[in-house]
């Protein structure tokens, strides 16, 4: 069994269809590309599947389950993480506050979070993490003043946090400097390697090849292509894509 | 039956003002997120100002009118942009909510204290000539008060549709950023509604003085029915305002004539509620989808 | 830091505890008002400060309270009975009033809640067998516990000062718990807060009902103190205090009611002095903070704060040296 199943996903906004019958499965351990022209879908689908926007029609299963219609809370507590294309922070907490809110929900209940105030497991995770991810330096600093390399790095910590078992990463590399690049790929496939399941939308082809071993192609709302990075690589459609009229 | 007629046209003429101190509030809201709480102020004060070059400087009339417009424009509308919206924006709506606040008070208080907390007397602009027309009696003031809003909005509204500057607001009102990085000077654009804003409320003290009593306290009562009078009719469009403003009017004229005193402004504050409930984004307005 | 925290809590402690003793009777008023606006104040800030959920309601929450003391009392319940019962009904409302904060947001928010505000005012205002309608309720009793009155201004300021520290403390156990720090997610950012697990539907119900509860123990309190309430304690014209409470003395910031509800209850006093004038010059106050201290009262009080503490020190933390490849537990 698939670990996430999407099956024949659509989305609709008014009269834009933006995503349409797009299938898709993803496997334990895998790490996932997906990637399209501007425009194509694929944040859309970040957003069906972690509950952030309700499919028009179509179904999207994790671990067997239909999760399809659940909020973006009830996506986070079956084990499903993602980051932002746009980041999306905390602006007014520090790095480890981001860090901690992005833990303190997984376990308990609403009541249990009043009472219990011991930190102490989130905290060495999230000061591990910060370790990790080379921020200590500004691990008190507020959100709102980091670098934008360091707040793609915390999204990336913040989507670790909980200890998911799929990260959807979205445009991870965009607008961050080679040396950092080569850091995060490099952390993805640590990650990988420890058993992190990875889907990563990127527009830098370099990375998606040389990171995925498998990749799915969106255009305009429909997958047009899937296999191997050799494979993706010689598909005229996908060219025709990108570049076509 | 002629009551009903009669009570129309004043229902209509009152609410005629409020429409047009909902309009301007509508305007502040759209261009600038602004919820301008000393409104009912910024009609107030124009009223006093009036008063002022009537009486103190016997200006005719007309220029009296004038005066009072360009004066209202600056000060309300000038300067009080550059000097609370233009700092307070950037932080968030409800710092320059309170400075609204802080502003209502201010001038209620200083028109107390300085001038007089009593009821200016105010020259009838119209002739109190009463028109006929078959058997019902009208006030000319309530007639005229109709037709000049009548005009006003109306210029208003072509402004609006057919003007550069029209569209420019229309613009700012739906995307803010998308308009600036489409050439649009925001702030400067914003300073012109505020003036604008001015100029309304200015318009709306001259016809309403003479159906109130001019005092420094008026304000309060005012600037409440022009927010109910948007929230009714809609944040999000003038017609709606406009609505809205007409709403008021008539729900408060035909209440004080037929329902017990207890029960009036509960009237209106019930269809207030209904609106909210049923469709909180106005009679006339559109509902924002949430971004 | 720590001992300049403790310093400030004593130097407070006094000041709240024996100074009242001194007081003559309009002053000490003035105390007990501004420790239930405080209350009051806590409860609005939880709200919208942390929370970021617009109300326009805090009157309408406040007036349960009130009423059901003012109601309950004479028919023999005790003070607390009643107060709970009101606080019990302020909670719930809140809970209702939390739904429509679901569905919409900002200034329609806004209006949802003042229009329960009118319609509270309303049936207040109306159903007089039960409120006395626009006569009010007068003769409010205080609260006694036998033979122990706390009937005298001077006695029942200390019975107003305990439920005070009893709402401070629940506020600070709250507010710096998980779920202080999920109210502040869902204000700084509620699509995240959503996407990292942050139940937007139970925590802003909880954001009205809290907030809500808490204007209830203070509208409880406030009916004694004034011995007569009437449903035009309770308009949109309060709620609205409030707002600039919470608002000038630090939104979503733990001081930034107590800075408020001093400045807003206790300034207008101070300038007394000037007889006619004292509303202008408070209105311009109010204006002048808002243009140079647009955060609140907070800004001088965080200014002070780092002129005494040499440097920011960071959050005491075990050390931890990872090794980068086996850092996060494999599952």
């Amino acid at each position: 069994m698939s670990l996430l199943e999407i099956r024949q996903l659509s989305k609709n906004f008014f009269h834009l269809s933006a995503l349409s019958l797009v299938s898709l499965s993803v496997e334990p351990g895998e790490l996932l590309g997906l990637i399209g022209p501007n425009g194509s879908g694929k944040t859309t689908l970040f957003n069906c599947v972690t509950g952030v926007l309700r499919p028009s029609r179509g179904h999207v299963l994790f671990k067997g389950e239909d999760i399809t219609k659940l909020t973006a809370d009830g996506v986070y507590h079956r084990g499903i993480s993602r980051t932002f294309q746009l980041i999306q922070l905390f602006p007014e907490m520090t790095v480890l506050e981001n860090l901690l809110m992005a833990a303190q929900e997984r376990k308990g209940t609403l009541f249990s979070r009043l009472l219990r105030r011991d930190e102490t497991e989130e905290m060495d995770r999230a000061l591990n993490l910060v370790e990790y991810l080379g921020l200590s330096g500004v691990k008190d600093n507020l959100a709102a003043n980091l670098s934008y390399g360091q707040q793609k790095l915390l999204d990336f910590g913040m989507a670790l946090m909980p200890d998911p078992q799929v990260i959807l990463l979205d445009e991870p590399m965009a607008g961050v400097n080679p040396t950092m690049i080569k850091a995060l790929v490099t952390h993805i496939q640590d990650l990988n390697a420890q058993g992190y399941t990875f889907v990563v939308i990127e527009h830098n082809m370099e990375v998606v090849m040389s990171l995925c071993r498998r990749i799915v192609v969106l255009s305009q709302g429909e997958k047009i292509a899937e296999g191997t990075p050799a494979e993706i690589h010689d598909n005229p459609a996908v060219m025709d894509a990108y570049f076509g009229t | 039956m002629t009551d009903v007629f009669q009570l129309l046209v004043a229902g209509l003429s009152i609410g005629s003002i409020y429409a047009m101190a909902a309009i301007g509030f509508v305007l502040l809201w759209q261009t600038s997120n602004t919820i301008n709480f000393a409104q009912g102020e910024f009609v107030v004060l124009p009223a006093f100002v009036m008063v002022l070059f009537l009486t103190v400087f016997r200006f005719p009339f007309a220029a009296a009118f004038v005066a009072t417009v360009i004066v209202s424009t600056l000060l309300l509308g000038l300067l009080v942009k550059k000097v609370l919206v233009e700092r307070l924006l950037k932080m968030g709506v409800l710092p320059l909510v309170i400075a609204t606040i802080g502003l209502s008070m201010l001038i209620r208080y200083s028109l107390q204290q300085f001038w007089t907390p009593l009821a200016l007397p105010f020259p009838a602009i119209f002739s109190r000539q009463p028109i006929r027309v078959g058997g019902v009696i009208f006030s000319s003031e309530e007639v005229m008060n109709v037709l000049s809003a009548a005009i006003v909005i109306g210029t208003l509204q072509l402004l609006i549709r057919r003007t550069k500057l029209g569209w420019a607001m229309q613009a700012v009102a739906q995307n803010r950023d998308l308009a600036s990085v489409l050439g649009i000077n925001v702030s400067r654009l914003v300073g012109v509604t505020f003036m604008l804003n001015a100029a309304l409320t200015a318009v709306a003290a001259v016809l309403i003085a003479p159906v109130y009593l001019v005092k420094y306290d008026i304000g309060i009562g005012i600037g409440l029915k022009a927010f109910y009078a948007a929230i009714i009719g809609g944040f999000n469009q003038i017609r709606g305002a406009l609505l809205g403003g007409l709403l008021v009017g008539l729900v408060e004229t035909y209440s004080a004539a037929y329902i017990s005193n207890q029960f009036r402004d509960a009237f209106a504050l019930v269809i207030l509620i209904g609106v909210l409930l049923l469709k909180p984004e106005g009679l006339l307005g559109i509902k924002e989808e949430w971004a | 830091m720590r001992g300049w925290r403790t310093l400030g809590i004593l130097v407070g402690a006094v000041v709240l505890l024996l100074f009242p003793l001194v007081l003559e009777q309009y002053k000490l008023y003035l105390a007990s008002l501004t420790l239930v606006y405080l209350i009051l104040a806590i409860g609005l800030n939880l709200t919208l400060g942390y929370a970021g959920q617009i109300s326009l309601a805090h009157a309408g929450f406040m007036s349960f309270g009130a009423y059901a003391v003012a109601i309950l009392v004479p028919l023999g319940v005790p003070f607390e009975g009643g107060l709970v019962v009101g606080v019990v009904i302020a909670f719930l409302w809140g809970l209702v009033l939390g739904f429509p904060a679901l569905k919409v947001k900002h200034h329609y928010l806004a209006m949802v809640t003042l229009g329960f505000n009118i319609i509270v005012f309303l049936v207040l205002r109306n159903w007089e067998s039960l409120t006395g309608g626009s006569f009010g309720i007068s003769g409010i009793a205080r609260p006694r516990w036998g033979p122990v009155r706390f009937q005298s201004d001077r006695a029942y300021y200390y019975y107003i000062l305990g439920w005070t520290v009893l709402v401070v403390a629940s506020a600070h156990w709250i507010l710096h718990s998980r779920w202080g720090r999920a109210f502040r997610s869902i204000r700084e950012n509620e699509m995240r807060a959503e996407v990292v697990g942050v139940s937007l539907r139970n925590y802003k119900l909880m954001a009205f009902a809290i907030g809500s509860a808490y204007a209830g123990v203070g509208g409880a309190l406030f009916a004694p103190l004034l011995t007569y309430i009437d449903p035009g304690a309770f308009t949109l014209d309060r709620s609205i205090q409030f707002l600039m409470m919470v608002v000038m003395g630090g939104l979503g910031r733990f001081e930034g009611p107590f800075l408020g509800a001093v400045v807003v209850t206790l300034l207008p006093e101070l300038l007394r002095a000037s007889e006619g004038f004292y509303l202008i010059i408070f209105s311009l106050a109010v204006i002048l903070m808002m243009l140079f201290m647009p955060k609140g009262l907070v800004e001088i009080w965080d200014w002070m704060v780092r002129k005494m503490t040499r440097r920011r020190h960071g959050p005491a933390h075990p050390p931890a040296p990872p090794e980068p490849a086996a850092v996060l537990e494999a599952k």
